[in-house]
């Protein structure tokens, strides 16, 4: 499992950065794996930066960004950090934020975070969790249709599905699809006729009703 | 009687069922809608108004349907669960049965992706069998889906949708089953063109005993061009149209008359097929051509009950 990234346009950056000093900060984990913010990323980076003009004054990889060692980093690198105005992340959003919450520099970030996901071919990640808070994967063949459904549908497949695809992207396999040829190998696709209720989407950790109550 | 409507009316009562579609204006003219209305009044039970079809901004259904009703038509109210939450569709569903609806069909609703606002956030709070199964709890047991009660009656005749023509193609008459055992009362499927597959469709649906327990109606779209028989043929998800058909097009001389002479003998093979109650008309951009189908299938005059 792997938290998938994908690099902003380099023009995003740039804009962020007006003409201050940077520190870059990659990551040696989720990200060297997505080719985003492993060390290659973060030297190219680093060369971008100072073709516009930028001074860069240092850059490390932290093994994994998310981790709470990335404390220990940041002091070790004290002297190169200082001089910077402006720490840029390239790990996803956990690392952007651990980052933040160990250093009082603006920290900006150089990837979007898109999902928790698997990677099935080189290079290829499909998301796998939405982390509703709610896991009916016992019910769906251990395959998620919130997850991996265009419509979240909970009673699927929809009248779009054509020769095992969504009806969005001839790339994109059918969840339902993969979910009833499951469940009819194990004898089990008769669980399906039961009606599935409509799902309490409250659970989730990004919900207001989820947060009042911590 | 659940919703007292025309269609209910006519498929209850063992008639043959002829519904068209009326697509909404890119606008807010009412004029678009009554002029509609008024070509097909008397060669149809029931009028469609679609909801956003293909994701594209168009004047709501609800509001279609109260242009229609007031011209003493019978709407069918389009429902997608793309663009609401359950919040919403409660309280539009009660909006439209004080003003007189009583159709009311449920779909999922094409993917946001294909439309003029491709960026949109779909919705997808609920599914369209959950719809179905809300809407039936607020009619029988005059109940919201959080358990309170509804003041008044709800009176509706619930519609589902079903395509024999996706995939998987064994899954499609259990999915039908489940659309029935959520409260469905009437389906309307997607276009038939392939009616071998759809006989075989109806042969497993009657196997279950389902043509028993829900009007089912056979979608018809009439092809106007070549270029619409292909593009239907090779872009249109769901719809699946033998070749046989985009060459007979190719090759008439009258390309609209051969239009219409493969839907009347569409139609004529569906009155054929056991356990069908039905057709469902969708002339998209082609209304004016329902008139002369409905005529020349024999369908007329439709049952005034």
């Amino acid at each position: 499992m792997y938290t998938i990234t994908k690099q902003k346009p380099f023009e995003e950056i740039e804009k962020g950065l007006d003409d201050e000093k940077v520190y870059i900060v990659g990551c040696g984990t989720c990200a060297t794996v997505c080719q985003t913010g492993g060390k290659a990323e973060v030297l190219e980076m680093k060369m971008k930066l100072e073709e516009i003009g930028r001074s860069v004054t240092g850059w490390m990889v932290i093994p994994t960004v998310c981790d709470s060692l990335t404390k220990e980093a940041l002091i070790e690198e004290a002297e190169a950090v200082n001089k910077a105005d402006i720490i840029l992340v390239m790990s996803c959003s956990f690392g952007v934020l651990t980052v933040s919450r160990y250093s009082d520099k603006i920290v900006i970030p150089a990837l979007n975070t898109l999902f928790i996901g698997m990677e099935d071919t080189p290079k290829h990640f499909y998301e796998i969790c939405i982390q509703c808070g709610d896991c009916i994967l016992a019910f769906t063949g251990g395959i998620c249709p919130i997850a991996r459904c265009a419509k979240q549908l909970l009673n699927g497949p929809c009248g779009g599905a054509q020769g095992g695809k969504c009806e969005i992207s001839p790339d994109m396999p059918c969840a339902w699809q993969i979910i009833i040829e499951r469940l009819s190998k194990t004898g089990r696709l008769h669980k399906l006729e039961e009606l599935m209720p409509p799902k309490n989407w409250g659970l989730s950790p990004t919900s207001w009703v989820a947060n009042s109550k911590r | 009687m659940k919703s007292g409507s025309n269609l209910e009316k006519v498929l209850e009562g063992g008639y043959f069922g002829v519904t068209a579609e009326v697509g909404p204006p890119k606008g807010a003219l009412a004029t678009v809608i009554r002029r509609k209305g008024e070509l097909l009044k008397f060669y149809c039970d029931a009028m469609n108004v679609t909801d956003n079809q293909t994701a594209i901004v168009r004047m709501s259904s609800w509001s279609g349907c109260i242009l229609l009703k007031e011209m003493g038509i019978d709407p069918v109210m389009q429902m997608v669960v793309r663009d609401r939450n359950r919040i919403a569709i409660q309280s539009d569903i009660l909006g439209a049965v004080a003003l007189g609806v009583r159709n009311v069909l449920c779909l999922s609703g094409d993917h946001q992706k294909f439309g003029n606002h491709p960026t949109a956030k779909g919705v997808y709070d609920i599914d369209s069998i959950q719809l179905i199964q809300i809407l039936k709890t607020m009619r029988d047991e005059k109940k919201f889906l959080c358990g309170e009660e509804v003041s008044g009656e709800v009176p509706l005749f619930i519609g589902a949708v079903e395509n024999p023509f996706a995939d998987p193609f064994e899954y499609r008459v259990k999915r039908l089953a489940k659309k029935v055992k959520a409260g469905a009362d009437f389906i309307q499927t997607q276009a038939v063109f392939d009616v071998g597959k759809f006989t075989k469709w109806m042969g497993m649906l009657r196997d279950q005993g389902l043509d028993k327990k829900v009007h089912i109606l056979a979608g018809v779209i009439p092809i106007k061009s070549v270029g619409m028989a292909r593009y239907m043929r090779d872009n249109v998800s769901g719809i699946s149209v033998p070749d046989e058909i985009v060459t007979r097009m190719e090759e008439a001389k009258d390309v609209k008359e051969e239009g219409v002479k493969i839907a009347l003998e569409i139609i004529d093979q569906l009155k054929e097929v056991d356990g069908i109650h039905g057709i469902h008309i969708m002339a998209v951009a082609w209304e004016d051509i329902v008139p002369v189908i409905v005529e020349r299938a024999g369908l007329l005059p439709r049952p005034i009950l």
